[in-house]
């Protein structure tokens, strides 16, 4: 199955006597954007380390671009693109070093990151901006910018943990033309966030309460078997359900 | 007499060389809900703190239940509950002890003024021996909350308080706004959440320093020139670039499940002739309907400008 | 109004303990630390002083000489090796440090004592290892002085031994005695200093300060409510310093113990005022450590006098030295604590310390800010 980017099957993660993760099962296909939301503590960040290669589940089973994720951690991470609201780029380097940073990281050949650098800096219209230091950049460019960053080195599948908090709507949806230029190009995406406009723009979506994967569809379909207007609303009616609230 | 004014304000960081308020002014009633609506740098937090005598402002008057902000900064302090941007409690004291803690220094004690939290507090209290470190966002936020309001304050000062909470938690959060409301407390609340804004008594939209606009939610979405549409398709991500590229389109931008859709000129035929437009680009299942405008259409409306400038000081 | 005040202290204070005894590295900072620098100066250094191998040359071979080996001997903290070596054996030996060190008896060492009233021993030592030397030559003497003791109530003679005690290799004698003062010094300094700044920054960079500035707590609650805590423990580990140093050194505190607190408090709010005038310029908790590791302790260790003599010093590093509190409360307690010198003999360097204390805290009360920025 070539077209299927990720696959878990019944992936659980537990800490002592709490389990974080309980026995998840979805499938993200190549290309597509995948929303991955639920409540603070539903186990979204552990399940996203684990499909990222950072930590090993307790029993089940997961493939992503195809790699074991007990196995073969280090090639998926060679695979994959992350980003995240809270860590992104090196505030005191300039646009350009960040880019060099992490191209070369990923191995990128010189006359590569020299090529692919000055693409993403068209793409995003700051040719200007290039030896600016980041920390002086406006917040929604340092979010566009960090995620042109995280996709630099082509990777199957990109991970992104909210990464448009706090951002302007203007912004905000310029972001989500960057989403889905990246989709078209064949990126699959893998996505968590707290706005759930954003939710809808998404092929299908996973909501996520107390570990277990309590709803998962097109926002189309998830909305017809609620019969309401908002993946909002669908969001709330699953996860006002949540025991795990203090954790 | 107002619960808070601003006249004026203005505040700059690195010696004039950052402006983060403009010349802000507005106005709170005792009673009032009023919401600061802007996103991250829009400068919310630093009218928080020249209002909660943090800061000094640069130029202009601001009062805070009658007081000088400059001037009679000790008076404020003893009547105002603040609770900053980020969870600002002792992670490694207990639920409890942070209470007690912030009670005394407050000169007051939980019991003296368990009436105003209890709501509140009943949702917390099982884990009161917990230490505040290892509660979960809303617990935090519901802890923090309590230790904001656990000395009976004029004014309240709530720096977004729900950003990177879960939507459940938001709309738990904004229920117990509305109760404190009753109880006659005064709130100035920030969240660069825009469907937070219809909460609010009054709101003011922020973006670059500057105070764009303010008003009731209501009467704020009223002020939407022309008209507006939601426009679906069965393949919604062309049907942007499609809206994008018609030459009738004043800004189409993605909301939620529909593209929202302004024309240049809202003319009676608009309608007819971009239907015509996407049936010729191959568009199928198509929907146009005519939407009343929300606020953060109306925020997008009023800064596109700035925007389309790319401007360096957001 | 009073008793609200003394309630919010109360509570502050409390709160400040929650934070000490709830994170392991702080503990382990605080009484950590002390003890380790205790045992590191003192305790191991001189840990190898039983059974030391020293050797006697005896020129004499008289009653008085044969008498005062056979004490050596009976001693457990000497191995007694017997031999005549010339000096420069003596020095290869000690060198080598086959031996710890060398008593000679000359030639008519009995005849001097009976006829003269008067008589000398040499003694050399390796003084590379301070402790073990002045103990040994500390013990040496005693040993001398006890047969003295005997031999006047046997002949009722005033004779006087003067034992010639040549220290090799470290003539200034730095040692566990010297190295207390110091360590005491260098642990306030420590925990005042250092742990006020940092527990000050976490507040701002944990932004509870932007709380309990717009509390109506007022600023010299929050600064008195910071340090009275540290003030406490550091006297605490003072206390177990001084314990440490009388039990597990043996070494006895000859002055006034209480004037040695007095002199120790003193020197405790001069470095939680350096602490608080730290926290005013960092921002975070990593700041803090470095700025009072580079501006406290570093100071403390190298321009206090207790690990290079400041006498020996280019002029201007002299000069420096003269701002160090810590320099002064180390000359204190090396006089108080050493000497058993009174107040009149330190009146000069308490005065002084004061004096720093005062501009200290002066200037603490006019930087605290009531604001953020």
């Amino acid at each position: 199955m070539s077209n299927i980017a990720i696959q878990a099957d019944k992936l659980t993660k537990r800490f002592d006597d709490f389990t974080a993760v309980d026995a998840i099962t979805f499938d993200v296909r190549q290309g597509e954007i995948f929303g991955f939301v639920g409540a603070n503590g539903a186990g979204k960040t552990t399940a996203m380390r684990i499909l990222c290669g950072l930590s090993i589940p307790t029993s089940g089973t997961a493939t992503v671009a195809g790699f074991d994720v007990y196995k073969d951690a280090e090639k998926i991470k060679k695979n994959i693109g992350y980003m995240s609201q809270k860590f992104s780029l090196y505030e005191d380097l300039t646009v350009m070093e960040n880019i060099t940073f992490y191209a070369g990281i990923y191995g990128l050949s010189n006359q590569e990151i020299k090529d692919r650098g000055a693409e993403l800096l068209t793409r995003l219209g700051i040719e200007h901006e290039a030896k600016t230091f980041v920390a002086s950049l406006p917040l929604g460019w340092k979010q566009k910018l960090a995620f042109s960053v995280a996709v630099i080195h082509r990777p199957k599948i990109v991970f992104l943990d909210e990464p448009t908090g706090g951002v302007d709507p203007v912004t905000r949806r310029q972001f989500w033309d960057l989403i889905y230029e990246a989709a078209d190009r064949g990126i699959t995406v893998f996505v968590t966030t707290h706005y759930m406009d954003e939710a809808e723009y998404c092929n299908r979506v996973s909501v996520m309460v107390d570990g277990r994967i309590d709803a998962f569809d097109t926002p189309a379909n998830l909305k017809k078997k609620f019969s309401v207007e908002s993946m909002n609303e669908v969001f709330y009616q699953l996860a006002r359900g949540a025991k795990r609230k203090a954790d | 007499m107002k619960a808070i004014t601003l006249d004026n304000i203005t505040k700059t960081y690195d010696k004039g060389k950052v402006l983060a308020v403009d010349k802000a002014s507005f106005e709170l009633e005792q009673g009032e809900t009023f919401g600061l609506i802007g996103p991250d740098g829009a400068g919310k937090t630093s009218i928080f703190r020249v209002l909660t005598t943090l800061l000094l402002p640069d130029g202009g008057n601001a009062t805070v239940a009658g007081y000088d902000v400059v001037k009679q900064y000790e008076l404020i302090r003893n009547c105002i509950g603040y609770m900053p941007g980020r969870f600002s409690l002792y992670q490694d004291l207990t639920v409890e002890e942070n209470l007690n803690f912030f009670a005394t220094i407050f000169n007051t004690s939980i019991e003296e003024n368990y009436e105003l939290i209890k709501d509140i507090y009943v949702q917390i209290e099982p884990f009161k021996t917990r230490r505040a470190g290892k509660l979960s966002g809303g617990m935090k936020q519901k802890l923090a909350l309590c230790c904001a309001l656990i000395h009976k304050p004029v004014v309240l000062f709530l720096d977004e308080p729900t950003t990177g909470v879960d939507a459940v938690s938001r709309v738990e959060f904004w229920e117990m706004l509305k109760r404190l409301k009753y109880q006659g407390i005064t709130i100035l609340v920030s969240t660069p959440y825009m469907d937070e804004a219809a909460l609010c008594d009054r709101i003011a939209l922020i973006e670059g320093g500057k105070i764009l606009s303010i008003d009731s939610p209501a009467n704020t979405v009223k002020k939407y020139p022309g008209k507006l549409f939601a426009v679906k398709s069965a393949n919604m991500h062309r049907l942007l670039h499609d809206l994008r590229d018609y030459e009738g389109t004043r800004s189409c931008f993605t909301f939620g499940d529909s593209m929202h859709l302004s024309f240049k000129q809202d003319s009676d035929n608009a309608v007819s002739t971009l239907t015509n437009y996407l049936t010729g680009k191959g568009q199928q299942q198509l929907e146009i309907t005519e939407i009343p405008a929300g606020i953060e259409d109306y925020f997008i409306r009023i800064t596109e400008k700035q925007n389309e400038q790319h401007s360096h000081t957001s | 109004m009073k008793n609200a005040v003394w309630k919010q202290l109360y509570a502050f204070i409390q709160k400040e303990f929650y934070h000490v005894f709830r994170d392991r590295k702080t503990l382990l900072m605080l009484f950590g630390i002390p003890i380790a620098q205790v045992l590191l100066f003192g305790f191991v250094l001189s840990n190898e002083i039983k059974n030391s191998k020293i050797v006697v040359c005896d020129y004499a071979k008289d009653y008085a000489s044969q008498e005062i080996i056979r004490k050596i001997e009976a001693s457990k903290y000497f191995n007694v090796q017997k031999a005549t070596l010339t000096h420069d054996q003596i020095e290869a030996s000690l060198r080598s440090g086959d031996i710890k060190m060398a008593v000679i008896f000359p030639a008519d060492f009995y005849s001097d004592l009976s006829h003269l009233n008067k008589a000398q021993i040499q003694v050399i030592a390796d003084a590379s290892d301070p402790n073990t030397a002045t103990t040994l030559s500390n013990y040496l003497t005693s040993i001398i002085n006890d047969y003295q003791a005997e031999a006047l109530a046997q002949t009722k003679k005033p004779y006087s031994i003067i034992p010639q005690v040549k220290m090799l290799y470290n003539p200034e004698l730095l040692g566990a005695p010297n190295f207390v003062p110091g360590v005491m010094a260098l642990v306030l300094m420590l925990i005042c200093a250092m742990m006020t700044a940092v527990a000050i920054v976490k507040e701002k960079e944990m932004g509870t300060m932007e709380i309990l500035l717009v509390s109506p707590l007022k600023p010299y609650l929050v600064i008195i409510a910071k340090t009275i805590p540290y003030l406490l423990i550091s006297l605490l580990n003072l206390a177990a310093i001084l314990l440490m140093s009388v039990f597990l050194l043996n070494l006895a505190i000859k002055g006034s113990v209480i004037l040695l607190f007095a002199e120790s408090t003193l020197f405790i709010i001069s470095c939680l005022a350096l602490g608080l005038l730290i926290s005013v310029g960092s921002t975070s908790q990593m700041s803090a450590m470095m700025t009072s590791q580079m501006s406290l302790m570093l100071p403390t260790m190298m321009l206090t006098g207790f690990m290079f003599p400041i006498e020996n010093m280019p002029f201007w590093m002299q000069g420096i030295s003269y701002i160090v509190p810590s320099r002064y409360y180390y000359t204190i307690v090396k006089a108080v604590m050493l000497e058993g010198l009174g107040f009149t003999a330190i009146w000069r360097e308490t005065l002084v310390l004061a004096g720093i204390t005062l501009v200290l805290v002066v200037i603490n009360v006019r930087s605290f800010k009531i604001r953020l920025a």
